[in-house]
């Protein structure tokens, strides 16, 4: 059956077991998905006004690799962030 | 003054005791003077694995509690010179010692001994902050399968926050059949998520349960395949090179065991 032949019993652990590693040492510091999250919001704050209180940041698994996926509620966007005002 | 080792695992089952064992002996066998500590407190195991249990008369419980002197519980093994046990109590609970009384008598047995080896129990409670509370290094004991390697991640961070410097990882029961066959993780994949020194590989063997059921170590056995794997171990701890024996994946990995794979 192809869903056996997928791939080696071995390589799916090796793949679980670094997902679920990966899950473990997050979770097991929430200092640090706070300090991210903080950080996350003072980058996007420099472009548009976002609601501090509302983000949520959490673990996903969509295919193979977890992702972190970011919901950031935006207020409002700040005038100018259309034209690059670096480049000039 | 001797050194002390705790042998640590977060999950059951997977082979602190017969490590603790194995180990303990190797290092006897190489003229040490080797003293075994049971912290298993109400389970306690390492006096059968050894074959010492119709010898013991006091426990670790009642030196910590002054009802018998240290030297009185210990338990000479008669097979080889300088080796001895002290049994943890079987009817009492991990609660029934504390950390700063087994950092005192790991400290005491350091005085005596070249080397303390602590059979930490299952689990990351009381009982592993006991058992680890004295120990100088640690050795953690996994076995190939993704619960235990993730316990062992577990059991590794919270020895790091404890101050351990770089604990040593023993890889128990592998089958090199079922690695060659890609159906079980190998010695490199365990190594790049957990990211710490490999000091052992041993492979599943018979004669484990073999010399178990008997009572003596399979050190003592010249022709047991896990026994030549401990008393390697016991020789990697004395500092000697000696290479991985008969896993040729194990090998080529040298240059990878200390590349670090992970969050940080
Ligand atoms: N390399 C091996 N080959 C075959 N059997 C083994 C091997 N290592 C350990 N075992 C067996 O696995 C079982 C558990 O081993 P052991 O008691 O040493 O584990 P433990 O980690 O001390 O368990 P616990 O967490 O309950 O204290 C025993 O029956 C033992 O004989
Ligand atoms: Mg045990």
């Amino acid at each position: 059956m192809s869903l056996f032949r997928r791939s080696n019993s071995g390589d799916v652990a090796r793949e679980r077991l670094r997902i679920v590693l990966m899950q473990d040492r997050i979770s097991l510091a929430p200092q640090l998905m706070e300090r991210m999250k903080e950080d996350l919001v003072d980058v996007i704050s420099r472009y548009v006004d976002v609601d501090r209180g509302k983000i949520e940041v959490e673990w996903r698994r969509t295919g193979g690799e977890p992702a972190l996926v970011a919901n950031i509620p935006v207020r409002s966007v700040k005038r100018g962030v259309a034209s690059d005002d670096r480049a000039s | 003054m001797g050194e002390s080792l705790v042998i640590t695992s977060g999950k059951g089952g997977v082979g602190k005791t017969t490590a603790t064992a194995n180990i303990g002996a190797a290092l006897a066998m190489m003229n040490q003077k080797v003293v075994l500590v049971d912290a298993d407190i109400g389970l306690r195991n390492l006096d059968v694995v050894m074959g010492l249990e119709n010898r013991i008369v006091y426990d670790l419980v009642d030196v910590v509690e002054g009802f018998c002197k240290l030297k009185q519980a210990l338990i000479k093994d008669k097979r080889v010179e300088g080796l001895y046990l002290l049994p943890a109590a079987q009817t009492r609970e991990k609660t029934a010692v504390t950390p700063e009384q087994m950092k005192n008598l790991v400290g005491q047995l350091k005085e005596e001994f070249d080397y303390v080896i602590v059979d930490c129990p299952a689990g990351i409670e009381q009982g592993f902050r006991n058992a680890v509370a004295g120990a100088d290094r640690a050795i953690v004991i996994t076995t190939p399968d993704v619960s235990s390697v993730r316990d062992a991640d577990r059991v590794i961070g919270l020895l790091e926050s404890a101050g351990f410097e770089g604990p040593l990882l023993v890889v128990n029961r592998i089958k090199p059949k079922m690695v060659d066959r890609g159906d079980m993780m190998d010695i490199g994949d365990i190594l790049d998520v957990l990211a710490i020194d490999l000091i052992g590989v041993v492979p599943e063997d018979e004669t484990i349960l073999v010399s178990t059921n008997r009572g003596e170590p399979a050190v003592f056995n010249g022709s047991s395949r896990a026994g030549q794997a401990f008393r390697n171990i016991a020789r990697r701890l004395r500092g000697e090179e000696v290479p991985f024996m008969n896993l040729a994946e194990v090998q080529g990995l040298w240059g990878r065991l200390r590349k670090f794979v992970g969050l940080e």
